[in-house]
């Protein structure tokens, strides 16, 4: 059974960040964003891997926020940082060697080999929707370990094609990566509300792997933007348990 | 020798119309007093030059003080859009702006470039996307085993604007927490103004600190909260409200406007 503070019912984002956090149990070191990714490395170090070391862009390595901070920059981060570092030496010598495990990152617009936009929807020139750009990750998901995407599931967010390519996943398909030098493995999970899509092991196109509890396949199928693919038996997530949901939300509540 | 001056005569003396400026601070010690200054002073034309633009940038681009953008991120972190950078792309308004867009790992390499007084930075970058088409990136082998690598060229601004904590009576200058790129935005541009926190008789060494010779730097101006609603490590507080206010400020025009005159074109200097 899932584990219920009172009454209350799981919702799909707890579920998805439940999901995110058990991802970083084996990891050394992750690099994050703000928003839900954060929420779910914090939920990590609480429940799973107390050793995770927490990098965000700003500089900070090795941050043990108690809170959730609104920015990548919150005072938090820097005064519980293992050390700080300018951006450059963040870019130069801690991401690009691929000394980070994993990233996550998330994206307005994700296809099926896993390729990021956060440029622009619409034209270049004449965008419907100018977009914050492409920050950090373009470089992050070339080097780090592996990346994990965290995302929203709607036929808006996972696209037939890109508006605009900021971010390799996994390019074309198989021999992308390599042909463009990238040292990380890219992409190995896109975490949505719905399920978690990883690439095919030949093919490298995102197939639907695993449910969470009381989705439909049909669901996750008309969230998504292109002709789903989906593993002969996909998987149903293990509900949140009571210390993970205690956890997130006595978090959430700070 | 950094001269002492008080913000507005320093910006009048450093910043001129059409100049490339970068105001940095990444997500902390944003120089948003010094920026004010600028408005209120209407310097126009501008080349603003910044990793992360953020509220300031948003305030300077709907006050059409901007011609054009060289960055990597515009977004309010953890909030969302900035509607006036929105606005202005997507609806030239109140004018067009050019935009010329980055990684964060080719902004900071062109920062340290600059600093260096190189003409270019190499690193493994843009590979693969769509921005290498858009923006001022070329490719290079390395002369040693071939490697096929991104070329950035040098930024240079005009003019660096830097908030730091603390200076001493001769213009050292010392920051510490979240250092971001401003040593590097200093020693790459061609004039540079510090507005610190408070003036100190000596410059106590802090764990992480990052200090900046007086004789870098051309001025430096005494600015207590200014970096506000950004903050100064140890001696103001992120107002992490005031971010998620200005969603709603900046969505509309006419509340864009009604607020700039009111808390900062109103707040001119005597």
């Amino acid at each position: 059974m899932s584990g219920n503070d009172g009454a209350r019912p799981v919702t799909s984002a707890e579920v998805q960040t439940v999901v995110a956090a058990r991802r970083l149990r084996a990891a050394r070191t992750v690099f994050i964003g703000v928003g839900r990714p954060s929420t779910a490395a914090i939920l990590a170090r609480m429940v799973h891997n107390p050793a995770l070391v927490l990098v965000y862009e700003s500089g900070t390595i090795g941050a043990k926020p108690t809170r959730i901070p609104l920015s990548i920059g919150d005072g938090e981060l820097a005064q519980t940082a293992d050390l700080v570092v300018s951006v450059p030496e963040m870019f130069n010598y801690w991401i690009g060697p691929g000394r980070i495990d994993v990233a996550f990152l998330g994206a307005a617009q994700v296809d099926r080999f896993a390729n990021l936009n956060s440029t622009v929807i619409g034209d270049y020139d004449a965008p419907r929707t100018r977009l914050p750009g492409a920050g950090g990750a373009p470089e992050i998901a070339a080097s780090c370990g592996e990346v994990v995407i965290v995302a929203p599931h709607s036929p808006r967010t996972f696209v037939q094609r890109l508006d605009f390519l900021t971010t390799v996943g996994h390019g074309e398909g198989p021999g992308s990566r390599e042909r463009l030098g990238f040292r990380g493995a890219g992409p190995t999970a896109v975490i949505t509300d719905l399920g978690v899509l990883e690439p095919d092991p030949h093919t490298q196109e995102l197939v639907l792997t695993q449910l969470h509890a009381g989705v439909a396949v049909e669901q996750a199928r008309a969230a998504t933007g292109w002709e789903l693919r989906v593993a002969e038996a996909p998987r149903v997530t293990e509900p949140p348990t009571a210390d993970e949901l205690a956890a997130l939300r006595e978090l959430v509540s700070r | 020798m950094a001269e002492m001056l008080p913000l507005a005569d320093a910006v009048d003396a450093l910043v001129r119309d059409g100049d490339g400026v970068a105001l940095e601070g990444f997500t902390h010690l944003i120089p948003f007093a010094a920026g004010h200054e600028l408005l209120r002073q209407g310097r126009r034309e501008l080349e603003l030059i910044r990793m992360t633009p953020d509220l300031l940038y948003d305030q300077l681009i709907g006050m059409g003080a901007a011609r054009k953008l060289v960055f990597a991120y515009g977004g309010n972190p953890g909030v969302g859009s900035l509607h006036r950078f929105r606005d202005a792309v997507e609806h030239g308004w109140p004018r067009p702006l050019e935009l010329e867009e980055h990684s964060h790992a080719g902004m900071a390499n062109r920062y340290a470039a600059g600093a260096a007084d190189l003409p270019f930075a190499v690193l493994r970058g843009y590979a693969g996307t769509d921005l290498a088409e858009r923006t001022n990136v070329a490719w290079v082998a390395c002369p040693f085993t071939g490697e096929r690598l991104a070329a950035v060229p040098a930024l240079r601004p005009d003019v660096a604007i830097v908030h730091a904590q603390e200076a001493d009576s001769g213009g050292n200058v010392q920051l510490w927490g979240i250092p971001g790129v401003q040593k590097e935005a200093v020693l790459a541009a061609s004039r540079s103004l510090v507005t610190v926190e408070r003036i100190v008789d000596v410059l106590a060494p802090r764990p992480g600190g990052v200090v900046i010779p007086g004789w870098a730097i051309d001025a430096v101006a005494l600015a207590p909260g200014g970096s506000r609603p950004s903050y100064s490590l140890g001696i103001t507080e992120r107002d992490n409200d005031f971010y998620r206010a200005w969603d709603e400020v900046g969505r509309d025009r006419d509340a864009f406007r009604a607020w700039m005159d009111a808390h900062v074109l109103a707040g001119a200097a005597a």
